[in-house]
């Protein structure tokens, strides 16, 4: 019996780990470095996971978990609320159309599926802040971040596979 | 596969085995479920979209509920970015020591020189100080208002791509109110923006929503300091006859009473076509402390070498 309850919160655990891991990665990306020239280069680590995971393992990365994610990301950083949880949406759906193209697939050409994916995402989010904030922001440090970020998913891809295997059988 | 059994007399009918039934039947649920699952999936993505646009709106319209969220959300994740900062600067306080350690004997020499020159500089403040009091004596001038102050430690770069602000771990438990002028050892870096129990954001002056009422250093000529995402905000509102040189000294001007008069904010970096930029003596990337001043309770808190 008591193994039974063991067993069941071993299972809830590895399936909730994806959803807190990412959450663990955007207070990451905004942990100071004090690194001279570096900050305006923190790839977009959510992104990278909630693409990685709805790739893999989507039954781990529910829409509603995106939301949440998109919605923690929106309130902890300065940035305007709504607009991390819309490119993170944007995301998923664009994984779940692409989903046919993406089965069985190899790392290369799911990360080569992640360079548009990336772009549209990040596209979104600076179109959505010009909007929201009525005034145009400079283009660079979007850009600067987004190839960040397709420079840093092999990396993080790397790290949330040895997750994926030894935490999620 | 118990709901499924019921619909399945009329193929046992036409003659099919029990697996053969099974198989079958299962797989009309799975022609079925599919179509629905997928619209399912399509309503829940709107409606999640829905509620992301509505809360653009909610955060632009009436921002009360959305700063309160913001605030909640930080109080919580403070002592965890706290924690995980905490590493991050000991590691780079000791690669710098290491480089120090290098250069021990030129330093020492180089402060021997500037100790020098500066207990000159000590001797001439001296003497300023005690000839301006009695200048103030003379004019029967109400004393300068004392402030107090709170240091926070720089817990996180919450910015982003299009807005200039950090995280510091002090907040309304810390008598930290919005408003409060944010500086380091060497200057001005922004203005407490969002207060929590104990979390409090701060804009920073490079910030495009910035706006500090500063001086010159030299002229007391009024103007405002405005950011603009980049490191070096511009200087708006100058009279059109102000001659501004490269190097000129810029300091808060204390207009709007939320800031006190005469922190140091930066140096005029260049300036062309009547436009001015600033270079703020803050170091960005050492920003590990940051002072928050009280300056509005300063009867209630008198604090010896709080006034800076």
């Amino acid at each position: 019996m008591r193994e039974d309850v063991w067993h069941r919160l071993d299972l809830i655990a590895r399936k909730i780990l994806p959803f807190f891991v990412t959450l663990l990665l955007i207070m990451a990306a905004m942990v100071p470095l004090r690194v001279p020239l570096l900050s305006p280069v923190i790839p977009a680590l959510p992104l990278i996971a909630v693409y990685y995971w709805s790739v893999y393992k989507p039954d781990l990365m529910p829409i509603w978990a995106i939301f949440l994610i998109g919605l923690f990301h929106d309130l902890l950083s300065a940035g305007p609320a709504g607009v991390g949880i819309l490119s993170l949406l944007l995301v998923y759906g664009l994984v779940e159309s692409l989903r046919r193209l993406l089965v069985g697939a190899g790392f290369l050409a799911i990360w080569l599926v992640f360079v548009p994916v990336a772009a549209a995402a990040s596209l979104s989010t600076w179109l959505l802040t010009c909007l929201i904030e009525t005034r145009l922001f400079d283009l660079e440090p979007t850009l600067f971040q987004y190839f960040a970020t397709i420079a840093g998913y092999p990396c993080l891809a790397w790290v949330l596979s040895q997750l994926q295997r030894s935490l999620i059988r | 596969m118990g709901l499924t059994g019921a619909r399945g007399p009329e193929e046992l009918g036409i003659g099919f085995g029990q697996e053969d039934h099974l198989d079958r039947s299962s797989s009309t649920v799975l022609r079925l479920a599919a179509p629905v699952k997928a619209w399912i999936q399509r309503s829940a993505l709107l409606l999640l979209i829905t509620a992301a646009v509505a809360l653009m709106l909610l955060g632009r319209i009436e921002s009360g509920i959305v700063q309160a969220a913001r605030s909640t959300v930080a109080d919580a994740v403070t002592p965890i970015l706290d924690f995980a900062s905490r590493p991050i600067s000991g590691t780079v306080d000791t690669l710098e020591s290491a480089q120090n350690l290098m250069a021990l004997a030129k330093e020492n020499a180089d402060l021997r020189e500037a100790n020098r020159r500066l207990r000159s500089w000590q001797a001439v403040a001296y003497r300023l100080e005690a000839q301006n009091g009695a200048l103030r004596d003379l004019l029967r001038m109400a004393p300068d208002p004392h402030s107090s102050y709170v240091t926070a430690r720089v817990v996180a770069d919450n910015g982003g791509a299009f807005v200039r602000s950090v995280l510091v771990n002090a907040g309304r438990n810390h008598s930290v109110v919005q408003g409060q002028a944010a500086v380091t050892g060497e200057g001005l870096a922004g203005r407490v923006a969002q207060v929590g129990a104990r979390s409090a954001q701060v804009l920073l002056i490079t910030d495009m929503n910035s706006r500090i009422p500063v001086m010159l250093a030299h002229s007391r000529e009024r103007a405002v300091l405005a950011g603009n995402n980049t490191n070096r905000p511009a200087l708006l509102y100058l009279g059109p006859r102000n001659q501004v040189e490269p190097g000129d000294r810029i300091l808060t001007s204390g207009d709007g009473g939320v800031f006190p008069a005469g922190l140091p904010v930066g140096v005029v970096a260049a300036s062309e076509d009547g436009k001015v930029w600033v270079q703020p003596f803050v170091d960005w990337d050492r920003m590990e402390y940051l002072r928050l001043i009280d300056f509005e309770l300063s009867g209630l808190l008198l604090s010896a070498g709080g006034a800076d």
